[in-house]
């Protein structure tokens, strides 16, 4: 790598390393507001606020009933990853291991929900499982979160199941295994990693995702960040401290998960959205 | 006798499953079969569905009711204009400032302590990302103290509630997102490249002119397509961190309240799918403009 | 011929170090190359010889020492200001120019006008003899043809120095020969001044004026080809060279120019090429094509046979002593596979060395 030592080359160095700099100090301090407010007693007006209670917590988990918006969120999720591990790991090996007729438009298929954003496929679904009166449940909070989640799963694990010689799992049927021990001793093993990852990535994004839910959440079924959104929809009603204590429950929730999935995927994965599509 | 009864099994052809079989279609090929039900069922029918409904309007009218009704009130078509005004230069301000430094982080050793803080506002979703600007960029927030106290400003910028929150809420979700997919592009051109041009003579600025940016510019169409949809389709911090019922009036607030508050479903179908043409229209024009350049593997030698 | 190379009369490595962190990829490599010269710099992976050529080019800036070209003092300018033409081992071709744009770009980046880029490339694409394949892109070549674009355009821009960096490493065996004699043909028509990496003997003894031999970023030995295959200065270059025969023993007596060492209670006597005194441990390394199956007598030591090849006009074996010693051997008669037999080879071939100092030193 050739690294320039000219004054324009460390000039311009220090320029982009300023940008950087003046990015994360900003999103640092943006999330620093928010925690410093919700251990707030009264914050108007200065640098730090006049004194510091937990108080807002209490009131927040109460006045928003987070209790019953974490359970529904950890539902919605665990069904969307448990159903979207089997939809999309299942057709993801019949496509890296199979070629047959339709399956190029078959993948693009699946690319579209990525490719396409929510806003826009999310009003006719919407429309649609109104009419069905599946919005506002339970279920159908699920359904629309499954929409761009199989997908994603499909497209993480079509090239990790690529990478497994098909040679492996011929040698397990001369060696006697049928179908079911050569998925359980063979093939769940090697796949492992890749479901492991696809799904950590799959729960990171629902729980953040929002317009979906939004779009078909009733009452008693919207996550946790549509509660936030309709929270901060409505300020004046609340205090200010309260809303930004349930903004901290819902950064500690995701970031649990984050650094857990941070540990089996790199960062980068969570926005390239596994393969690109071919150029 | 085995000979005949072997014969007629012959005339009889493969059976149905041998058929399918020849033409790849086998009990591995069937695993597909319910993911693509779904796809049919929550995708492909909402979708054509929604499209239907658009040429069936809710108050009567021929079957362009809707689409004439949009063009003619500038309340709705200037949603279109607003949501441009936001996407297209958030966008170009996000690609133009994850180049140069995705190009210094490559050179980086520990890459992933920043791609990490860089992922948190993505993860963290725009409904965070707007409660958090709300405050910070706020009358009484910390950057308007901060600049207050550099004497940089006499009374506090108004940021927030207006086209500025949006459009920082935009870059703060969007230029990590940018950046790690131009990392990516970057770093997958083998710098063998751009040892051969140094030595060839070429200088820093040319290396990246005649080398590097002739080999990105397929990878940064993606990107700016990519990065475009989703500054497109912005709704929360619109909503929370603009003026919705002003210039940060974006499309989807127009297809949402439509929709859902007026509960003219034809109508906000009718609006989301001018939103999907505008957004395919800019996409295709960006990826046509990919066929003038080089497209295969970066890299200096094949396979 | 046109192509005319820029003139000077050495380039001089002064002392040249590079250190990655704490470990020395280079210490103190000192060397002149002269006009013309045609250079190998031959060692085993990892012995800095990329490393060495890597910092000529600027492509890794020196920790210690200097490199002049004459009077000038290059290790502090840029790879673009230095003007030197390097082949990259994996051609490094740029995928999206086309053949005649890839030779072309060393002196479209130094602003030439376009007729006289246009006359040079034409003469670099007929002596590397690429002619109708101007327009194609590198990802439509053959590996051959790439080799050849990336001679050319290291060459188009008149350098002073030629580096090439393990630049038939990618082609299959037949293809390696073949380009190995174009290099040799280029080189003699230009007379460019070259300065060739590689980790195989063969194309090295083949293709350089002189050799260096680079092991743990130490040069062991400069010489002609000649010089080092047959009287290498340490047992590792010995090694290097083919002597595949290493037999351990304890030398027992200095006669003049001959060495005796005891090997197995053989008398094994040879030339010395290092330093030994009596009584000390000493290594004995004969090429497997010296050692013949003979009779018991001076200079023979008794083994057992493991393996016997037949390899066309005669036999190559392998075979083991009672101490545990291997050898490889060629014979004209086949041995039958555990018999027991006595390799011999005559004084002049077999070279004694000191115990090789373990590790980095």
């Amino acid at each position: 790598m050739i690294r320039d030592t000219t004054l324009g080359a460390r000039l311009w160095a220090a320029a982009v390393w300023t940008t950087v700099g003046f990015f994360v100090i900003n999103l640092i301090a943006m999330i620093a507001t928010v925690v410093t407010s919700s251990f707030a007693t009264r914050w108007l007006g200065t640098w730090l606020p006049a004194g510091w209670t937990t108080r807002w917590y209490t009131s927040a988990w109460s006045e928003f009933q987070l209790w019953d918006v974490l359970i529904v969120t950890f539902q919605v999720i665990g069904a969307v990853v448990v159903i979207s591990g089997v939809l999309g790991v299942t057709a993801a090996y019949a496509l890296a291991r199979r070629e047959f007729r339709g399956k190029r438009l078959l993948v693009l298929l699946f690319l579209l929900p990525l490719m396409i954003p929510s806003m826009t496929f999310g009003i006719p679904l919407a429309t649609v499982l109104y009419r069905t009166g599946l919005a506002g449940t339970f279920w159908g909070v699920v359904a629309a979160n499954l929409v761009p989640t199989v997908p994603f799963v499909i497209l993480v694990m079509i090239p990790f199941i690529e990478q497994i010689d098909p040679k492996v799992e011929a040698a397990a049927r001369v060696f006697g295994a049928n179908t079911f021990k050569l998925f359980l001793y063979v093939l769940l093993p090697l796949l492992l990693p890749g479901i492991l990852a696809a799904l950590l990535l799959v729960l990171v994004r629902t729980i953040a995702m929002f317009e979906l839910t939004f779009l078909v959440a009733g009452p008693t079924s919207q996550t946790l960040v549509v509660a936030l959104y309709y929270a901060v929809f409505a300020a004046g009603v609340r205090a200010v401290q309260s809303i930004d204590a349930m903004a901290v429950i819902y950064m500690v929730t995701t970031l649990i998960w984050l650094i857990i999935a941070l540990r089996f995927v790199n960062p980068t994965q969570i926005v390239t959205r596994a393969k690109q599509p071919a150029h | 006798m085995d000979a005949v009864a072997h014969a007629s099994a012959v005339e009889q052809g493969p059976n149905l499953r041998q058929r399918l079989a020849a033409r790849g279609f086998d009990a591995v090929t069937l695993l597909v079969v319910p993911a693509a039900i779904f796809s049919l069922l929550l995708f492909v029918y909402p979708f054509a569905f929604g499209f239907v409904l658009s040429f069936e309007p809710k108050a009567g009218g021929d079957w362009l009711a809707n689409y004439r009704r949009f063009f003619s009130d500038p309340f709705l078509y200037e949603t279109i204009a607003n949501t441009l005004w936001l996407a297209i230069p958030v966008t170009l301000v996000n690609l133009l400032l994850a180049v140069p430094i995705a190009f210094r982080v490559r050179l980086m050793r520990n890459q992933r302590l920043l791609t990490t803080i860089l992922v948190l506002p993505i993860t963290l979703g725009t409904v965070l990302v707007a409660e958090g600007l709300l405050n910070y960029l706020g009358p009484q927030g910390w950057f308007n103290r901060t600049l207050m106290t550099f004497g940089l400003i006499s009374q506090p910028l108004k940021l927030v509630h207006n086209y500025w929150g949006v459009f920082a809420s935009l870059v703060i979700t969007g230029f990590p997102f940018t950046f790690l997919l131009t990392l990516s592009y970057v770093t997958g051109i083998d710098p063998a490249l751009e040892q051969a041009a140094a030595t060839l003579g070429a200088s820093a600025w040319q290396r990246f002119r005649h080398v590097y940016l002739p080999l990105l510019m397929p990878g940064l169409a993606i990107t700016f397509c990519l990065s475009f949809v989703q500054a497109f389709s912005v709704f929360p911090s619109a909503v929370l961190l603009g003026e919705p019922a002003g210039s940060t009036r974006v499309i989807s607030i127009a297809a949402a309240q439509a929709a859902f508050e007026e509960y003219d479903y034809s109508m906000g179908s009718a609006i989301a799918m001018i939103m999907g043409l505008v957004q395919l229209g800019i996409v295709v024009a960006v990826l046509a403009s990919r066929g003038l350049f080089y497209r295969g593997p970066a890299s200096g030698a094949k396979g | 011929m046109t192509i005319a190379l820029s003139q000077f009369d050495e380039v001089r490595l002064d002392r040249v170090s590079r250190d990655f962190g704490a470990l020395n990829a280079l210490r103190d490599v000192s060397l002149t190359i002269r006009r013309g010269e045609f250079i190998a710099l031959l060692g085993p992976s990892g012995c800095g010889k990329s490393t060495t050529l890597n910092c000529i080019a600027g492509l890794l800036p020196v920790t210690g020492g200097a490199i002049w070209l004459d009077k000038n003092r290059v290790d502090t300018l840029r790879p673009e200001e230095r003007g030197f033409g390097m082949v990259f081992q994996n051609y490094a071709l740029f995928p999206h120019l086309n053949v005649r744009q890839n030779i072309g770009f060393g002196l479209k980046m130094r602003g030439r006008p376009k007729a006289e880029i246009d006359r040079k490339v034409d003469e670099a694409l007929n002596l590397v003899r690429l002619q109708g394949q101007e327009n194609k892109l590198p990802g439509q070549l053959s590996g051959g043809q790439q080799q050849r674009v990336a001679i050319a355009r290291a060459i188009v821009i008149e350098p002073p120095l030629v580096l090439m960096d393990e630049p038939l490493s990618n082609l299959d065996a037949k293809l390696r020969i073949e380009m190995r004699a174009e290099i040799r043909r280029i080189h003699n028509e230009l007379g460019a001044t070259t300065i060739y990496v590689t980790h195989d003997q063969d194309e090295a003894l083949s293709l350089a004026d002189r050799i260096v031999v680079l092991r743990d970023g130490v040069v062991r030995q400069v010489g002609a080809p000649k010089e080092l295959y047959e009287t290498p200065a340490h047992f590792d270059v010995a090694d290097f060279m083919g002597f595949r025969n290493k037999l351990k023993g304890k030398v027992v007596a200095i006669e003049g120019d001959r060495t005796i060492l005891d090997v197995e209670g053989a008398r094994i006597s040879g030339v010395a090429r290092e330093r030994v005194s009596v009584g000390s441990t000493g290594y004995a390394a004969i090429r497997s094509d010296d050692l013949e199956v003979g009779e018991a007598g001076p200079n023979a030591i008794a083994a057992t046979v493991d393996t016997i090849e037949y390899r066309g006009r005669e036999f190559v074996g392998t075979a083991h002593s009672a101490g545990g010693l291997d050898f490889v051997f060629r014979s004209h008669v086949s041995v039958e596979p555990g018999s027991r037999i006595h390799l011999r080879t005559e004084d002049k071939r077999i070279l004694v060395f000191a115990e090789p100092v373990q590790g980095r030193q």
